[in-house]
């Protein structure tokens, strides 16, 4: 009985290696109607005669607890597809694969899931975990990379073929700081982070140092929480409460944000709460009381509230594709990554027969001069390290919506 | 009076603790299996518990009784194809075979309601109690979840000591075999102990999202690996053990970060369990059991 | 030899070796050949690590009988510590052959040491106590670990477990970043060391297994008591068994961390614990070829299953669910055996027809 069971394992070992092996055979031949393309890969039509689409493809989770993250990123990138291959000219074949927001070897297998697909461009990934191992692939195989939200500097400073498009983690805390000594000079301050997580220390980092340097009244700065505990935040909070803080800034995402608000007026406690990008979302969690969040300052570059004609369609069409799900800046980032891919290979001439190494180079050389106007930022451009330089916008929420900082 | 105001945080997340303990240890003490999928059968008794409300607008109360309902069944459901069928192999097997449907639940519960939170609205509408001129709080949903862990810490305990039923529960996790031979019938008697547990984890899913209110699939995995931390602290397979001990856990959870270090609280709160079990095995109400020869 | 193969143990012993050299070698070839894609290729290491986690957690859980939830933990003991060696021999050690081998060498020592000093005094306690003490032993390292830096400036070498970023002079150069974890990690990990690595574990693992001392650990888990009576120092060797495992956990962590340019500490969680303990659970307990072969086709099945998306994952639970089932239910067993019966009666009599 035992030999027979081995036997059959054995024989799924076998069978689950050729599985893998024959999978990625389609990937040398580069016929744009791969036979195998999943659910979610974006087909662009396949035109007589016309230059093969281009591939890019996104890493980023989309299953487990960071996969709202990736979820929303894909959304925001398959409008911006969709749109793009509605229009002729360049068409763009794109593709998603789940790295389960690991920093090791999930990321890498999705990563070189994506390579065997062919893909010339990374459009990704979403967590800065997940970027730091694959920066470091794609810098090897010379493969352009824009990641619409891993912000940690390590990220971009991988190598030069790394670009970000989102503000970085120091500078957002710099950017805090400032503002903080513009508007509230003399607040008592309290910051509460998540310490088991790059972005949320790397923007506390940055906040400390500054805040140091402008003379800040910083009362609490070490009440952090970690991914395994943040199911009560309550202890936090009483100790920003207990050391009479009347500002508190959040540098972490809104799903626990939402916990430290309705806790605090539970309590009674009513300070200024103060947000990162990541603060972004926050009045669209479902089932969220709006009221809560009147008075939250938030320095986010997306608006989902915005008039201006692209972010109404987008946000109309983000809805109508996730059962009314209202995007945030995370589907935003998404969307712009992919026009400024778009337009980048537009103006270098590039498409799906160019070499990836060619595109690397092509794009690199676009990205130094190239200006983008987005939902997330005007007159958006890179610097030669890869980072994005653009407008941070203070929002403060009145009557659930988003008005700048006067 | 800080002191005060972190002993009722303390209780008030070892509450919700120690009303999962309980669905644990209730589980582990008669079918002597570590149902890892305990956390997310609370995950969707809290999913229920918000649909009915947020959804169909009916009041709290029906929310709760769907949920146990849905989770009672799920949990029949569950220990029917899951569970039963390796009846009578190593615990080990029935470990492996949970945490499967641990991540079939988890996965289930993203295709069906999204990876995006939710906010869940409590089922509390008390205002807080305030004193001291607010420096010290007590929310509604401490008092309901003590209220509610004494409760079902009675009521198990009479149930297992009174009911017939709870007296052959009794027997099959002191003795199975004896059980079997005195006309019990045990597959039944556990088929009925996973309904109870998974009626106590709905219970426990809204009471867990009233105190902390972000719902997501992954709401109940966190929480229920730390409860049975809390059952073991106890003494697993003991009732109020499980109470005591997930009382316990959120006190030191809650001290250790108010007073030694929020950053390393996880590593304090472990290394208390390992110190606590090297000086009682058995944890601080469980039996030390004699092998026999 | 005639006599060496019809000894059981043996023979299986041989057929494990034979399987793992069998599949470097057809894996080398496919590789020169160019027939192996970027995803396969990527495959070959963290599978050799996995079969040396799987096949040395089998040592404990398999033949010791011990439930351990922590693994991951002395994974990540041996990864961080032979990142930091690794990094500050690069320019005493030129051969990276040699530097990654002292480095996966010094994760297995701190792993094995660390595994010593929790051993003392956590193996007095058994079963579902040892399970939880294991569990909280993981994750304290994993909260550890989340709070170390370590980097080198022009003062040498700084290593520290703070709350608070450690500071470097101008010009340092972060080794461990704290949250961020170890990033810009030198990659040294080959497959011929993962090859390598898997047969040393084999070797120690299978003959600790088979030697005198194994016997006496197998009398051990079948019945503490009666070994305790018969005069064997049951605590010795539940910790020889809990210190080795320890060890061969760190080696293969040194491995996987010198695989990738970044590691962070969440990777070493409660969820990796579990997933080696579904390896060797699935593979049989006390089964060394079956451990290799469940991590090798646990480890690719939710890799060859990504053309699904979404659904990945659900259907990775559910043949999770399943193969537990059918591996282990009585029943089907039964029905499995009756089926063998019957083809080996067909067999049988068509044998006993040519006789005639």
């Amino acid at each position: 009985m035992k030999k027979f069971v081995a036997m059959l394992m054995a024989a799924l070992m076998v069978l689950s290696l050729a599985a893998c092996g024959g999978s990625s055979a389609p990937a040398e031949t580069k016929a744009p109607a791969a036979a195998d393309a999943a659910p979610a890969a974006t087909e662009a039509p396949a035109a007589e005669g016309a230059a093969p689409a281009l591939k890019i493809g996104l890493t980023g989770p989309m299953t487990g607890p960071a996969s709202a993250y990736g979820l929303a990123v894909r959304g925001g990138m398959e409008i911006a597809v969709a749109e793009i291959n509605a229009k002729g000219g360049l068409q763009i074949e794109f593709k998603s694969e789940d790295d389960e927001a690991d920093g090791s070897d999930k990321a890498v297998s999705a990563y070189n899931s994506l390579k065997d697909w062919g893909m010339q461009i990374l459009a990704g990934p979403v967590t800065t975990g997940s970027s730091l191992a694959i920066a470091a692939e794609t810098v090897n195989d010379q493969i352009f990379m824009l990641t619409p939200s891993a912000s940690a500097t390590d990220v971009a400073m991988t190598g030069s073929n790394v670009f970000q498009m989102c503000f970085t983690d120091p500078n957002q805390g710099a950017s805090a700081a400032e503002l903080m000594k513009q508007k509230w000079p003399d607040a008592t301050i309290g910051v509460i982070y998540d310490s088991s997580d790059a972005y949320s220390s790397g923007v506390v980092d940055g906040f400390l140092t500054k805040a140091s340097e402008l003379g800040l009244n910083v009362a609490v700065d070490n009440a952090a929480f970690t991914a395994d505990n943040k199911a009560d935040l309550s202890t936090q909070v009483t100790q920003c409460k207990d050391a009479g803080c009347d500002l508190v800034f959040l540098p972490f995402y809104y799903t626990e944000a939402a916990q430290v608000l309705t806790y605090a007026n539970t309590v009674g406690y009513a300070p200024t709460f103060f947000g990162c990008d990541g603060m972004d979302g926050i009045l669209t969690v479902e089932g969220f009381d709006a009221k809560l969040a009147e008075g939250l300052v938030l320095m986010t570059p997306f608006d989902a509230n915005a008039t201006d004609d692209a972010t109404v369609k987008f946000v109309e069409q983000f809805k109508a594709n996730n059962g009314g799900l209202v995007p945030n800046q995370f589907a935003a980032d998404g969307y712009d990554v992919i026009y400024a891919l778009y337009n980048a290979c537009v103006a270098a001439g590039v498409d799906g027969s160019t070499p990836v190494a060619d595109v690397c180079a092509a794009l690199q050389e676009q990205f130094a001069t190239l200006t983008v106007d987005g939902l997330t930022g005007k007159g958006m451009t890179w610097d030669e390290n890869g980072m994005i330089s653009k407008a941070p916008a203070a929002m403060v929420v009145t009557d659930g919506v988003y008005v700048p900082v006067a | 009076m800080q002191i005060l105001q972190y002993l009722i945080n303390g209780i008030s997340i070892g509450s919700v603790y120690a009303i999962i303990a309980l669905g644990y240890t209730m589980v582990y003490g008669i079918a002597k299996m570590l149902n890892f999928a305990h956390g997310d059968i609370i995950m969707v008794g809290a999913y229920i518990s918000f649909c009915v409300t947020s959804y169909l607008g009916l009041p709290a109360w029906v929310s709760v009784v769907a949920a146990v309902a849905v989770c009672t069944v799920l949990g029949i459901v569950i220990e029917g194809l899951a569970y039963k069928p390796l009846r009578g192999t190593p615990s080990l097997a029935v470990l492996i075979t949970a945490i499967g449907v641990s991540y079939f639940l988890q996965n289930a519960a993203q295709l069906i309601w999204s990876s995006s939170p939710k906010n869940f609205t409590s089922v509390v509408t008390m205002k807080p109690i305030s004193l001291a001129g607010g420096k010290i709080v007590i929310t509604g949903e401490v008092l309901l979840t003590v209220a509610a862990c004494i409760l079902v810490m009675v009521g198990l305990t009479l149930f297992t000591s009174k009911t017939r039923t709870g007296k052959a529960m009794r027997a099959v996790s002191e003795d199975r075999d004896a059980a079997q031979l005195m006309g019990i019938n045990v597959n039944q008697t556990i088929s009925t102990t996973f309904a109870i547990g998974s009626a106590l984890a709905a219970v426990a899913g809204v009471l867990l999202c009233s105190t902390v209110p972000t719902l997501q699939p992954t709401t109940g995995s966190m929480p229920g690996i730390r409860a049975f931390t809390a059952a073991v602290f106890g003494g697993i397979g003991s009732i109020p053990g499980a109470m005591l001990g997930g009382i316990l856990l959120g006190i030191i959870e809650t001290f250790s970060k108010a007073y030694l270090s929020t950053q390393f609280s996880d590593a304090i709160v472990f290394s208390v369990l390992i110190v606590i079990l090297l000086v009682k095995p058995a944890g601080l109400l469980g039996k030390q059991v004699q092998e026999k020869v | 030899m005639k006599k060496i193969l019809n000894n059981k143990t043996t023979r299986t012993n041989l057929l494990t070796y034979l399987v793992v050299i069998a599949a470097f070698v057809v894996m080398q070839v496919m590789n020169s050949a160019g027939m192996l894609g970027s995803s396969m290729k990527g495959f070959l290491v963290p599978i050799c690590v996995y079969i040396s986690l799987a096949v040395s957690l089998n040592l404990l859980v398999g033949i010791c009988g011990e439930l351990s939830l922590g693994h991951a933990g002395f994974m990540g003991i041996g990864a961080f510590s032979g990142i930091i060696i690794a990094a500050l021999l690069k320019d005493v050690v030129a051969n990276d052959f040699l530097r990654l081998l002292l480095a996966m060498v010094c994760g297995g020592v701190f792993a094995g040491v660390v595994g010593f000093l929790i051993g003392v005094p956590v193996l007095r306690l058994r079963g579902d106590y040892l399970a939880i003490v294991t569990l909280a032993f993981g994750e304290i390292m994993k909260n550890i670990i989340g709070n170390l830096y370590a980097g080198t400036d022009s003062e040498g070498f700084h290593i520290a477990v703070s709350t608070t970023k450690m500071k470097l002079a101008a010009g340092g150069k972060y080794i461990i970043n704290g949250p961020l974890g170890a990033t810009g990690i030198q990659k040294l990990a080959t497959f011929t060391m993962g090859f390598l690595l898997v047969l040393f574990t084999l070797f120690i693992v299978q003959n600790l297994i088979n030697s005198k001392e194994g016997r006496a650990i197998r009398a051990v888990r079948d019945n503490r008591i009666a070994a305790e009576s018969v005069g064997i120092n049951v605590t010795a060797f539940r910790m020889k068994a809990f210190v080795v495992s320890a060890f061969l956990a760190g080696m293969a962590g040194a491995l996987f961390g010198l695989n990738y340019s970044s590691v962070t500490a969440p990777k070493f969680n409660f969820n990796t614990s579990i997933n080696i303990l579904v390896f060797v659970v699935l593979g049989g307990m006390g089964n060394i070829l079956g451990s290799v072969i469940s991590a090798t086709v646990l480890y690719v099945l939710p890799e060859a299953l990504r053309g699904l998306q979404d659904y990945r994952m659900i259907l990775y639970a559910i043949v999770l669910i399943l193969v537990m089932l059918f591996t282990w239910s009585p029943k089907v067993k039964e029905f499995m055996s009756v089926i063998a019966d019957k083809v080996s009666g067909v067999f049988k009599k068509k044998e006993a027809g040519t006789n005639e």
